[in-house]
């Protein structure tokens, strides 16, 4: 519980934070985390309090739960027993060498990759069961990939209402309304009527944030979101997906972020040939590594 | 007689076209009919052998190339007479109006099914991975997703292939089939003068025109906006 205070307090350190910051202040919030005692109360609770009304509490049971996931491809073993669980509201980061499975390990949470072996659940339900309706389950976890994916036929709010129409069977009329609102969190309603071409990558990417959080998912997967887009257009999705987690959403981003990882994360997971090297708050995963291979990697991303 | 008078009389003797271009007019909307009814069933079936194939069933799959190929290679007037003069033996008399329809809209299909199937596997599989994150079911990407796009990509082929084998109306004049060229045909052979195959190019003309014009039209109408 208390830990769980501690995080969810960085947390929002972190996203009140402007845009722009310099990596000085990063490592100050890094350092803040770092020293905060363990056994902390008080401040905690009072800060617990200040979110107000809209946000109750909720007991932390974890949204995802995948253990033991194995995904071999032909001869390549990419994920060798890897567990990731993932409470509620709580935004874990995964960092790690291309080639590290991570990108695997996200797209078995929602099945685009079926597992070799090991579960997966989320939100209470066996993504790996055939029994499981995994059209029904897969709008519980928005997506949102490194190449935006957009229909490039259809407008901004088209792409966001399709799933509403088609999935869950809304009318046009309530399925365009959703469409907008959920535009408007992304602050991009006067785009709505744009095609993803007459868009910036920045644009597209948060319209294809929209897209996921329209179904009101309850668990958002970012794989590598800002990866594809020039410097300058990165501040805008950081942004959004900012604002989604002082929403309370959960979380699970794959990104070489690292200055939005130490800021925002509740958790950073360091992956390295298919497996967790080490995880633990983005305070001692940036700034004391236990493992020599996070050190190697971190070294190396920080020279970059 | 000079060579030019006689060329005048054989091709654009106005006695001769005066008294057959009804005939050929009648030829004219029986070509129309006999395209519709072909690029109709030839379209939707070459779609429906599409979606079919992306299924990914593998021995369908395997079917359906045997088939598709196979009406590639025949040379669509083969087919028409098989059809034509092969059935009866087996006991199906088809009138030159349905061989004609049947054999061409085959060929249509087996390319319409070849072009649409390239359209499809050259959409990026992300759109497949976006769409199905958001819970749509693999029919529903198909067609709210990839088939939109697969079909604007491949539209170019696809008229030009549409174009070509509507003009292969004018086998259907081999059995019997009085559109444009047997109209033009019979004309010809009534008149002992050559001016209603004049009458029938110029029908081709009037027809194929427009169609080519739409054919572009569509093109530009459906690309969509960058």
């Amino acid at each position: 519980m208390n830990a769980s205070d501690d995080r969810s307090a960085a947390g929002r350190e972190g996203l009140n934070r402007p845009l722009g910051e310099t990596s000085d202040d990063r490592s100050a919030a890094g350092r803040e985390g770092l020293n905060r005692p363990l056994g902390e109360t008080s401040d905690d609770r009072s800060a617990a309090g200040r979110e107000g009304p809209d946000r109750p509490r909720q007991a932390h049971r974890p949204i995802v739960e995948a253990r033991g996931i194995h995904k071999h491809f032909g001869p390549l073993h990419v994920l060798r027993g890897v567990d990731l669980v993932v409470a509620e509201r709580e935004l874990v980061f995964v960092i790690g060498p291309s080639g590290s499975g991570k990108s695997t390990l996200l797209r078995c949470l929602n099945r685009l990759e079926e597992p070799s072996s090991g579960s997966v659940m989320v939100d209470g339900i066996d993504l790996l069961d055939r029994r499981t309706d995994l059209n029904a389950a897969r709008q519980r976890i928005g997506m949102v990939f490194q190449s935006f994916n957009l229909y490039p036929h259809m407008t901004a709010l088209g792409n966001v209402a399709l799933a509403l129409r088609k999935v869950q069977g809304k009318a046009r009329a309530e399925a365009e309304a959703r469409a907008m609102a959920a535009l408007e969190r992304v602050h991009l309603a006067d785009r709505a009527g744009h095609y993803p071409g007459q868009l910036s990558g920045g644009q597209q990417q948060r319209v294809a944030i929209a897209r996921a959080i329209a179904l009101e998912p309850r668990v958002m997967l970012f794989d590598e979101p800002t990866s594809a887009l020039d410097p300058e257009l990165v501040g805008g999705v950081l942004q959004a997906m900012r604002e989604l987690r002082e929403g309370g959403m959960t979380m699970v981003v794959v990104s070489h972020e690292m200055g939005f990882a130490r800021a925002a994360a509740d958790r950073v997971v360091f992956m390295a040939d298919g497996a967790v090297v080490e995880e633990g708050p983005p305070a001692q995963v940036f700034g004391a590594p236990r493992e020599a291979r996070t050190r190697a990697f971190l070294g190396q991303v920080e020279r970059a | 007689m000079s060579g030019w008078d006689r060329f005048l009389d054989s091709f654009f003797n106005l006695r001769v076209a005066a008294e057959y271009l009804p005939k050929i007019i009648d030829g004219f909307w029986l070509t129309i009919l006999l395209a519709a009814c072909i690029i109709a069933t030839g379209l939707a079936a070459g779609l429906g052998l599409a979606v079919l194939r992306a299924l990914g069933i593998r021995p369908l799959n395997w079917l359906i190339v045997f088939v598709v190929d196979l009406f590639r290679a025949l040379p669509p007037l083969v087919v028409i007479a098989l059809l034509y003069f092969g059935l009866p033996a087996a006991g199906v008399q088809l009138s030159g109006f349905a061989a004609t329809w049947l054999s061409l809209s085959l060929v249509l299909m087996a390319f319409a099914e070849e072009i649409l199937w390239a359209g499809i596997t050259a959409t990026p599989k992300g759109q497949w991975e976006a769409a199905r994150s958001t819970g749509l079911s693999f029919l529903q990407t198909l067609g709210w997703v990839v088939l939109p796009q697969a079909v604007r990509m491949v539209i170019p082929p696809l008229t030009n292939r549409t174009i070509a084998i509507t003009k292969g109306t004018a086998l259907g004049s081999v059995v019997a089939v009085s559109e444009i060229l047997g109209a033009a045909q019979a004309g010809v052979s009534f008149s002992f003068n050559p001016t209603p195959l004049t009458l029938g190019a110029l029908a081709y003309v009037v027809l194929f025109f427009p169609v080519v014009i739409l054919g572009r039209w569509v093109e530009t109408r459906f690309a969509w906006k960058r």
